[in-house]
């Protein structure tokens, strides 16, 4: 039927049309060209809760822990959840006050409304259990479980390290840290971060408009479990390195201990020591700062960071690549005129091993004077820089004046100096600097600098006559017991074996006969071969011992360093290595007299030490 | 009795089963919380539906059955008894969602103003197809609009705001019986002028107008008579009046809660918490659907509480949703596929009082649809009135299928009719 009107059914048909694109249009804004929308839909109704593995355990070489872990919980809260809070009897739940909770919130409000941050980091598991029935109360919030370090035997604190929360850096370099994570930050804990870490697992959880979890999202195809970080089984003797740091307990200084043939580090003890357990939980950050505040320098591994002139103990280095160059024989023997350079007073050294043993510096002034200048040249100067190039290639055969390689993070590792002819260039001009310049390197001072390690690796190479392996802190890893090869490479000096059994011979006599300079580091019943060192320095001279022990078929070589200590080699390192080798050899030290003396004294000068120039020994 | 055979137009019985069926498939999912009970659960709301969806076939059943006369000779006697349901209901009606529109039967509560509807549509079609009703007549103008002013106004008194604005529908039928377009365009002028008044300064709007007014009498006419003076004259006081009206009308009409949600949705305030909580997030749940949507009972948002009445007013959300763009499209073009099927059907009726009721139903249809979707996408302000056939909802359920069926019921004997 149509009218007049009848033209009017397609303006209501356009109308009912029209309305309809718009509405099409409308959702395909919505729907397909704002990716907002999705973000917002996972933002409020999936939470990710990271599940954090457990970082792995730490062991001694005997199968100890010295680290594992023990479980707190981090409060977490997304604030535009939080409703109808109870503020008063949250703060008093909680033990923080109002203004505490209000810059907490406004932390939180700041990083994000709608996600989750952390409240308050690691609850004891005390606090928890208190806290844990009253949770329901507070609306926004929930509890995320973290693991945390303890140290059961509160040693090798820097050798260990300790783990920290993230870094802006870290967050830059690795994708797979996240803000609030942990990473090992020092000592082993950095070295193998990736080992110890394991992998963190992800839940997606749906949860409803009351931030309640609903149950796993899309039946948890999102979701991946946890993996446990590896174990680290370390070469570390712990009661040899409890043992270390009592001894070295009131002292400044570094004990490396290391066992020859394998280059694995028996124990590594940089005093002043701190209990690991301090850089912990909500107490790291003061602790923290004190610690670092120290001028004593607790938190520097001076094993691998201390830099020292070496002093006496060089000259068996000196003496190897002397024999090995031809320019003296194991028999040559000189005149300890002091006139040369100053000495104590006793018979002129007819040998190699002699003199090791006296440590007769006019002998060594000899030996090294002929290494530098071999006559290949004509002038002294030509001469010099010839000899000086080629002791320094020997050197670094020794591990010397470079980094020497360990699994320990390597930044701040020193270098030591064995200097090079640019290096005198640089002082003195080219050609302007011969032996009568550098002659003082002879004795181990003057320009050459040495890390701790590197003379512990000096033992090392001499027990082992002629090589060392890698020095290295973990023996294997992982259930695979996998192991970092590079750290257990041989390196050879060239230098031949027999050579080495004259130093060894003269290091036994150093501890053993009449006349030697260590006689405080004897053990009855072992042989213990040894070189005292006492580096001239700002402050009391450093007091410097290496040794290694047995004699034939060596277990452990080992370096101590006493700062500024009074008196020489002989009077401080060297007694502490003796107990030290005792320790580790005899499982006890029966001397118990000795053990008190040396635990208790404090022969360290105080700090700060002021720069005063020494006039040289001539 | 004799039965010629009926010609049912199974295109739209099949829309009315694939709305309903839709809709009950997505009452399921937004209810839906991981341990479901048997679709036949009456104490689920899908369980509830499904019983709804066949109450209303057998409805159905029983209006196609009832011979068509029936409705237009009974059309005020319906009326007359729906008006009275309604008056009933403002006394023992039972408070809920901050109306009084239900009443409470035991087993069901009945919300007599969704009745109101084809109640209405029945007695203006029978006035309006009256052997000497013209439209020009002003008394045809006056009792009209008593007719559909009286039963929203009982509405509006059950503070249903939104079931009292769907009456604005029967504009639609009258502009097709006579109604002056120009109503329809001042209508739109005026929705318009409101926005404008909110979000522009007042003075700035009326200098618009001014210069509005001024356009047209020296640039659009040629010559000037006193006529068109006085005409512009009076539009323009017409629109300052209504300008300087909007403030008084936001502030002291309109309940503070409805200002709000128009404040809302021009973006004035953005209180995600409170009056723009709704919409915020059925937003999110329907953008987050994306292309294909996330996958029948597979969405995050309305599975999980934030969307309120996700079940009636916003169910429109999970169809957004678990379906997608492509879902809710289809939707959209189904409802708009059933008005303009509506409309033609309508106007193929040999009666003006069936043409005028088929107008009417599209009319009813498209005001729920446009209001309903407009809100759920934060196009329109958040009025709740339930989607047509979708919804969850008994009384809108039976009283839309109602609606629906008597025109089909008209269609399907049109040739029998005079």
């Amino acid at each position: 039927m149509s009218d007049r009107y009848s033209d009017r059914s397609r303006v209501v048909k356009l109308v009912f049309i029209v309305v309809g694109v718009l509405f099409v249009g409308r959702l395909a804004m919505l729907q397909l060209f704002d990716p907002k929308y999705r973000q917002l839909a996972d933002q409020q109704a999936l939470r990710n809760v990271t599940q954090y593995p457990a970082r792995g355990f730490i062991y001694d070489r005997k199968g100890r822990l010295l680290v594992h872990n023990e479980a707190v919980y981090d409060l977490m809260v997304i604030p535009r959840m939080v409703k109808d809070l109870d503020t008063a009897y949250f703060c008093q739940s909680l033990g923080i006050t109002r203004d505490d909770f209000d810059q907490r919130m406004q932390k939180a409000r700041k990083y994000s409304p709608y996600s989750a941050s952390i409240f308050m980091k690691q609850i004891s598991k005390e606090e928890y259990a208190k806290f844990e029935n009253k949770m329901f109360r507070f609306k926004g919030f929930y509890i995320s479980q973290r693991t945390l370090r303890i140290y059961d035997r509160p040693i090798a604190a820097q050798v260990l390290g300790y783990v920290g929360e993230v870094d802006q850096g870290d967050l830059d370099r690795d994708p797979y840290y996240k803000q609030g994570d942990y990473i090992g930050k020092s000592g082993l804990e950095k070295s193998y971060e990736e080992v110890l870490r394991g992998v963190k697992g992800k839940r997606v959880m749906h949860v409803d408009v009351h931030n309640r979890e609903i149950g796993p999202y899309a039946g948890g195809v999102y979701d991946t479990l946890p993996v446990e970080g590896w174990n680290l089984y370390t070469s570390i003797d712990a009661d040899l390195q409890q043992y270390a740091e009592e001894l070295m307990a009131n002292k400044r200084g570094c004990v490396v201990a290391l066992e020859p043939s394998t280059g694995e580090v028996l124990a590594m003890v940089s005093a002043p020591c701190y209990d690991p357990n301090l850089l912990v939980g909500r107490i790291r950050g003061e602790n923290y700062k004190k610690l670092n505040a120290d001028i004593a320098k607790p938190m520097l591994n001076r094993a691998l960071m201390g830099q020292y002139p070496p002093g006496s103990i060089f000259k068996v280095a000196q003496s190897m690549v002397a024999l090995d160059l031809g320019v003296i024989t194991p028999g040559s023997g000189f005149v300890c005129d002091k006139s040369l350079v100053g000495c104590h007073n006793h018979p002129s050294a007819q040998s190699v091993q002699e003199a090791i043993k006296m440590s007769c510096n006019p002998y060594f002034y000899q030996v090294y004077r002929r290494v530098i200048q071999q006559g290949k040249y004509k002038s002294i100067y030509k001469d010099s820089q010839y000899g000086l190039t080629v002791w320094r290639e020997y050197m670094l055969r020794f591990g010397f004046g470079q980094k020497l390689p360990i699994d320990l993070p390597m930044n701040g590792v020193q270098k030591g100096n064995i200097p090079d002819t640019a290096y005198y260039n640089r002082w003195y001009g080219k050609e302007r600097w011969a032996f009568s310049t550098i002659y003082s390197n002879s004795i181990g001072q003057g320009e050459v600098t040495v890390v701790p390690i590197q003379m512990a690796n000096l033992a090392a190479i001499v027990a082992n006559r002629g090589y060392y392996i890698t020095p290295h802190v973990v023996r294997f890893y992982g259930p695979d017991s996998l192991r970092r090869e590079e750290y257990n490479e041989r390196h050879e000096t060239g230098i031949k074996r027999e050579y080495f059994d004259i130093a060894a011979a003269g290091m036994y006599d150093v501890v053993h006969v009449a006349g030697g300079t260590a006689r405080r580091a004897r053990v009855d019943g072992l042989d213990v071969c040894g070189k005292t060192g006492t580096a001239e320095n700002y402050g009391n001279d450093h007091s410097v011992f290496i040794c290694f022990a047995p004699k034939n078929d060596p277990k452990i070589a080992m370096a101590v360093y006493v700062e500024n200590a009074q008196g020489g080699g002989g009077t401080w390192a060297a007694p502490i290595a003796g107990l030290l080798v005792e320790k580790y050899l005899n499982g006890e030290v029966k001397r118990k007299d000795v053990e008190k003396m040396y635990r208790e004294a404090e022969p360290c000068q105080k700090l700060p030490l002021t720069r005063r120039v020494k006039k040289k020994k001539k | 009795m004799y039965q010629e055979k009926l010609k049912i137009d199974w295109t739209t019985v099949g829309l009315w089963l694939f709305l309903a069926l839709f809709g009950w498939v997505n009452i399921y999912a937004a209810t839906y919380n991981g341990d479901q009970a048997g679709v036949f659960d009456m104490a689920t709301f899908h369980g509830k539906q499904l019983l709804w969806i066949a109450a209303a076939a057998l409805v159905a059943l029983v209006v196609m059955f009832t011979e068509p006369r029936f409705f237009s000779n009974g059309a005020y006697i319906i009326y007359a008894l729906v008006l009275a349901l309604l008056v009933v209901t403002l006394f023992i009606a039972t408070v809920s969602h901050g109306g009084k529109s239900w009443i409470d039967l035991g087993f069901f509560r009945l919300q007599p103003s969704e009745f109101a509807k084809f109640a209405t549509a029945l007695a203006l079609a029978k006035f309006m197809s009256g052997i000497d009703v013209e439209w020009r007549q002003a008394h045809t103008k006056v009792v009209a609009l008593l007719l559909i002013a009286v039963p929203a106004a009982l509405v509006f008194l059950q503070h249903d705001t939104g079931s009292a604005l769907v009456f604005l529908a029967f504009v639609f039928p009258l502009f097709r019986e006579g109604l002056s377009g120009a109503i329809l365009v001042t209508g739109v002028a005026a929705i318009a002028l409101f926005v404008l008044a909110l979000l522009v300064n007042k003075y700035i709007l009326i200098g618009a107008l001014v210069l509005l007014a001024a356009a047209y009498l020296f640039v659009w006419l040629n010559k000037r008579t006193t006529r068109d003076w006085l005409r512009a004259g009076a539009v323009l006081v017409c629109c300052v009046a209504f300008v300087f009206s909007v403030d008084f009308v936001f502030n002291h009409v309109l309940e503070a809660h409805q200002s709000e949600r128009i404040n809302v949705l021009l973006g004035k305030s953005e209180d995600l918490q409170g009056a723009g909580y709704n919409v915020h997030q059925s937003k999110i749940a329907i953008g987050s659907g994306g292309f294909f949507g996330k996958g029948f009972l597979r969405g995050t948002v309305t599975k999980a509480d934030f969307v309120p009445e996700q079940h009636t007013d916003f169910i429109f959300c999970t169809v957004g949703e678990e379906w997608g763009w492509l879902g809710s499209s289809i939707l959209v073009a189904a409802y708009v596929w059933l008005l303009v099927r509506l409309v033609n059907m309508a106007e193929r009726q040999r009666s003006r009082f069936a043409r005028f009721y088929g107008y009417s139903v599209a009319s009813v249809l498209f005001i729920h649809l446009f209001v309903n979707v407009g809100m759920v996408l934060g196009l329109v302000p958040v009025i709740g009135i339930p989607l047509p056939f979708f919804s969850y909802g008994g009384s809108s359920m039976l009283a839309f299928t109602i609606l629906l069926f008597i025109f089909i019921r008209q269609d399907a004997s049109k040739n029998q009719l005079l």
